[in-house]
């Protein structure tokens, strides 16, 4: 395959109002891309669509071979890694069942969650509850959960946000670990310096269109 | 991984949240309890017809704190854990059965607490072998307002106020439990035959649990 991500035109209007216009962009294995954009300009509606959790207005498009706004994405969805800026972990559950449930749910080994929780530093804190714990803490186990789940696409939403240095350093490993694959990493933020840092293209948008960073 | 692997693993954390939320054992139920034991204080000291009125004052005040515990889950569920599922290849189908069989563990406890509690406040003359015709109905309601209670927190995912939303859904579409259930002892008492009523309560759960599966996954795309 030689794209992972390919969109054309992509438009995406949400409550009647464009958030996303003529998007044209090309992911390949092994690729990682920077977009950069201050608030509001959709750049976490272009996750939520190369995600597959959005489905275009207009344009065309494809992620993993498959077209996007049809059935043919379900099934793929599983090889497609999220991190959204609002933690997805259930807070009655401790950080540990939380990493079980998702590994349990996605067909991997349980026994990973212990491993991944060692990798990102959180084997001491294991049995807190995710509603107890810092946010600092949810997001390493975000990651944990996407070492667990080795998604093919993986997609970073302002990542660096609220993180020490260690956990940046984590998610930068994250990123080589998916590069490294032949995976592709797309990861949206408003801090540029970061996004040079671990990526190798950089774009930027404003006001829903996608430009060559200068 | 299997589909029923996915319904097992949803309805075991769905169940772990409840144990440690208490929801429905801590807030639901005492409030159920509460509401059996002032009803007979609205009517005086008539002894005769407290105790005739308990079996349907135990359906309406069960139905009506049991569309709380059907709901409960839509109150948890936000557009980051259904993201996060769909992303980990669950199917909507299986996590509509997995919650159908918690709420329904949970509410078949429920009912069972509500109704030894009506039999003590209001110690009603029940007809010979009521027991088992009951406890069959009591199962059959959990189940269809449980599904009803999931099937309303589906369609209404990601609207502003889905809880009163949902109540709204629930409450009309919950008539053919309530006249099953009610009219399962009615039958019993006049000893015409309870399986027509059975039978309306399992066609209601059948309906239910093929529109919840058959609907999960447009639904679940819809909601975003």
């Amino acid at each position: 395959m030689d794209r992972l991500i390919d969109l054309d035109q992509i438009g995406v209007s949400l409550g009647g109002l464009p958030v996303l216009r003529g998007i044209d962009l090309s992911v390949g294995p092994g690729d990682s891309l920077g977009v950069n954009g201050p608030n509001g300009v959709g750049k976490t509606t272009l996750l939520r669509v190369l995600a597959t959790l959005l489905a275009p207005a207009t344009g065309s498009g494809s992620i993993l071979g498959a077209s996007l706004g049809t059935p043919e994405v379900y099934a793929l969805r599983s090889r497609i890694g999220l991190l959204s800026h609002r933690p997805s972990v259930i807070p009655e559950l401790t950080l540990a069942e939380n990493l079980r449930h998702a590994a349990s749910l996605s067909g991997v080994d349980t026994g990973k969650a212990e491993t991944a929780l060692r990798v990102v530093g959180l084997d001491g804190v294991a049995s807190r509850r995710a509603g107890a714990s810092s946010f600092g803490m949810l997001r390493r186990t975000e990651v944990a959960r996407l070492l667990i789940t080795a998604p093919r696409i993986l997609l970073l939403d302002e990542p660096f946000t609220g993180l020490d240095v260690e956990a940046q350093e984590l998610i930068g490993a994250l990123v080589t670990r998916t590069t490294s694959a032949g995976g592709a990493v797309v990861i949206v933020s408003h801090d540029s310096d970061h996004l040079a840092f671990h990526t190798n293209r950089l774009l930027s948008m404003s006001l829903g269109r996608l430009e060559q960073k200068s | 991984m299997s589909f029923w692997s996915q319904t097992y693993e949803i309805a075991r954390v769905d169940l772990t949240v409840e144990r440690r939320l208490g929801d429905t054992l801590r807030i639901v139920l005492p409030f159920a309890v509460v509401a059996l034991l002032v009803f007979p204080l609205t009517l005086g000291v008539d002894l005769t017809a407290i105790s005739r009125l308990g079996p349907a004052v135990f359906w309406a005040i069960g139905i009506l704190f049991g569309m709380q515990v059907a709901l409960r889950q839509a109150a948890h569920d936000d557009q980051e854990r259904r993201d996060l599922y769909a992303l980990l290849g669950v199917d909507p189908a299986a996590r509509f059965v997995g919650r159908t069989i918690s709420g329904s563990v949970l509410m078949a406890g429920f009912f069972a607490v509500l109704l030894v509690a009506m039999l003590v406040l209001y110690s009603p003359r029940l007809p010979d072998g009521w027991l088992s015709p009951v406890a069959l109905s009591s199962i059959l309601v959990a189940i269809g307002l449980t599904e009803l209670g999931t099937l309303a927190g589906e369609v209404t995912a990601g609207l502003h106020n889905r809880t009163a939303l949902a109540s709204l859904i629930v409450a009309p579409l919950a008539l053919p439990l309530v006249i099953g259930a009610s009219q399962t002892l009615e039958a019993l008492a006049r000893d015409t035959g309870i399986l027509p009523w059975i039978l309306v309560l399992v066609a209601t759960d059948l309906a239910l649990a093929v529109a919840g599966v058959g609907l999960a996954r447009p639904l679940e795309e819809a909601s975003r």
